[in-house]
């Protein structure tokens, strides 16, 4: 199959990838690093390109909101956000997931306020991660195009219909130009296919979970004491589904494209002696920093986890195997929190294995600040350090930061 | 309720509810009922209006009648009453 060479940068891969994608409704409104996204896709509409209904909203809360509806009415709805604009999503992301809308949104990654900065950190979908939705972190726009295809497979798998968020670094992904291998059209419709729906138990008998007046349901009323709790055990299994459900998505795609993903990525683990595990864009200066780090002798290794939420642990404890120093990068802060959130994650995956690595977190990079070859190479020295030490001396280390 | 609730697994997914609301009958949730004096009713419907549970209906003389399977006895209808013929009356 042919594939077209693009170029485009992470919000346009975006873009591109929900055009060729074809969703029934798109509710938005802008927030940098995200507007080249909706602004773009506004001109698909405009120019005929897309069927899309095109909803421009008064604020996020309402963007998703509006997606909530059309999902619920049995649409594909697809919206972006960032940084506040997510935050003010807040209480519909909960309500997006619970009621089991395989809604897809693009966060292009950034700091949350206050002090109002623009620039990448992953506080704000970190903040969401209890939210209950799928979370896929990108390393380069060829990600964010595939993952914008693949998430609505994922979201919508019979096992899951859970909300998706791709993840891309705001303007390190989502304002750099990249090249981009896109599929013909008729190879991305024929891969989402139609929206499948769950079979649920309604008012009047089995019913598809969509509005519909023939087969009237109530979604999401009041749930007190006696049956909140089971709905919540549903969510929990569904994202349990997940960590099944994604790779058999990933399987399928790449027979169509030829790029084959996964829960995590490791690199050059097999026989390392220290590790950094981390996500989204900065993995890729990792990577190089590894291959660099081998040609000196140095036994470096990555996993760059691609999927957070549901978290995958135990494809991670494989991964690590034997390696007997790992380095957690974070970017982002858990006021109060004994470590960043990937890290917390870590901690607890490996507390019950029998041979676990000395696990170090590194928070790096808030408010955009540059995660250099030459950051990431302390890293590994600091890893280093510990690997021959035989200990943490300490859990939790700022990098980049000043004095 | 006093028949078994179902699990997790057998609950309706999709946070649907387990019965809708014409099912759950929350009329035994109040403690007063409403009693409306016909004799002194002027059926200006307005206890229907003021309803926030949708408990009073308007029958086709013209009168009111309380639908005690949903009414909780909030008493909003006897308050609004303009010729004050509700008298909220606690149940025995």
């Amino acid at each position: 199959m042919k594939q077209v060479l693009m170029g485009m940068n992470g919000d346009e891969a975006v873009a591109y990838a929900v055009k060729q994608v074809n969703p029934d409704v798109v509710a938005a409104y802008p927030i940098t690093p995200q507007t080249i996204i909706v602004e773009q896709f506004s001109e698909y509409v405009a120019d005929g390109l897309v069927d899309t209904e095109y909803v421009a909203v008064e604020s996020e809360h309402s963007a998703l909101s509006n997606c909530i509806g059309a999902a619920a009415a049995g649409a594909r709805a697809f919206t972006a956000s960032a940084a506040n604009g997510l935050a003010l999503m807040w209480e519909m992301t909960y309500i997006a997931a619970s009621l089991r809308l395989p809604i897809v949104m693009a966060i292009a990654n950034r700091a949350l306020s206050g002090p109002i900065n623009i620039h990448n950190d992953h506080s704000d979908s970190m903040g969401a991660r209890d939210s209950g939705w799928i979370q896929v972190y990108c390393e380069n726009s060829q990600e964010v195009y595939d993952a914008c295809i693949e998430a609505w497979r994922m979201g919508e798998h019979p096992d899951v219909q859970l909300p998706v968020m791709v993840c891309l670094d705001g303007f390190t992904l989502s304002h750099t130009m990249e090249n981009v291998h896109t599929l013909p059209d008729e190879e991305v419709q024929r891969f989402v296919g139609e929206r499948a729906y769950m079979t649920v138990r309604g008012h009047r008998g089995e019913a598809e979970l969509r509005l519909d007046p023939e087969r009237p349901l109530t979604m999401g009323p009041l749930d007190l004491q006696d049956f909140y709790f089971e709905h919540k055990l549903q969510q929990v299994e569904a994202m349990r589904h997940a960590l099944h459900a994604i790779p058999e998505v990933d399987a399928e795609y790449a027979k169509t494209s030829g790029r084959r993903y996964d829960l995590i990525h490791p690199y050059r683990m097999d026989d390392a002696d220290v590790a950094i595990v981390g996500l989204g864009s900065t993995m890729g200066t990792v990577m190089h920093v590894v291959d660099e780090l081998r040609e000196e002798g140095v036994r470096a290794g990555l996993i760059k986890v691609r999927v957070f939420r549901p978290f995958p642990a135990e494809a991670i404890i494989e991964a690590v195997g034997d390696v007997p120093a790992v380095g957690i990068l974070d970017k982002s802060a858990s006021f109060g929190a004994p470590g960043g959130p990937l890290y917390e994650e870590m901690k607890t995956s490996f507390y019950d294995e029998g041979e676990r690595p000395l696990i170090a977190d590194y928070i790096y990079g808030l408010g955009g600040r540059d995660a250099s070859p030459g950051l990431i190479r302390d890293i590994f020295q600091s890893l280093e350090g510990i690997r021959s030490k035989g200990e943490v001396a300490e859990r939790v280390t700022f990098v980049g930061v000043r004095e | 309720m006093s028949e078994q609730k179902p699990g997790w697994r057998e609950l309706s997914r999709g946070a649907i509810p387990y019965m809708s609301s014409e099912d759950y009958e929350t009329g035994d949730w109040g403690v007063e009922r409403p009693e409306i004096d016909r004799g002194r009713c002027t059926k200006c419907m307005l206890c229907h209006f003021y309803c926030p549970e949708g408990a009073i209906r308007v029958r086709e003389d013209g009168y009111t009648e309380v639908d005690l399977r949903y009414c909780k006895g909030c008493g909003v209808c006897a308050a609004e009453c303009p010729v004050k013929c509700i008298e909220m009356v606690r149940k025995t």
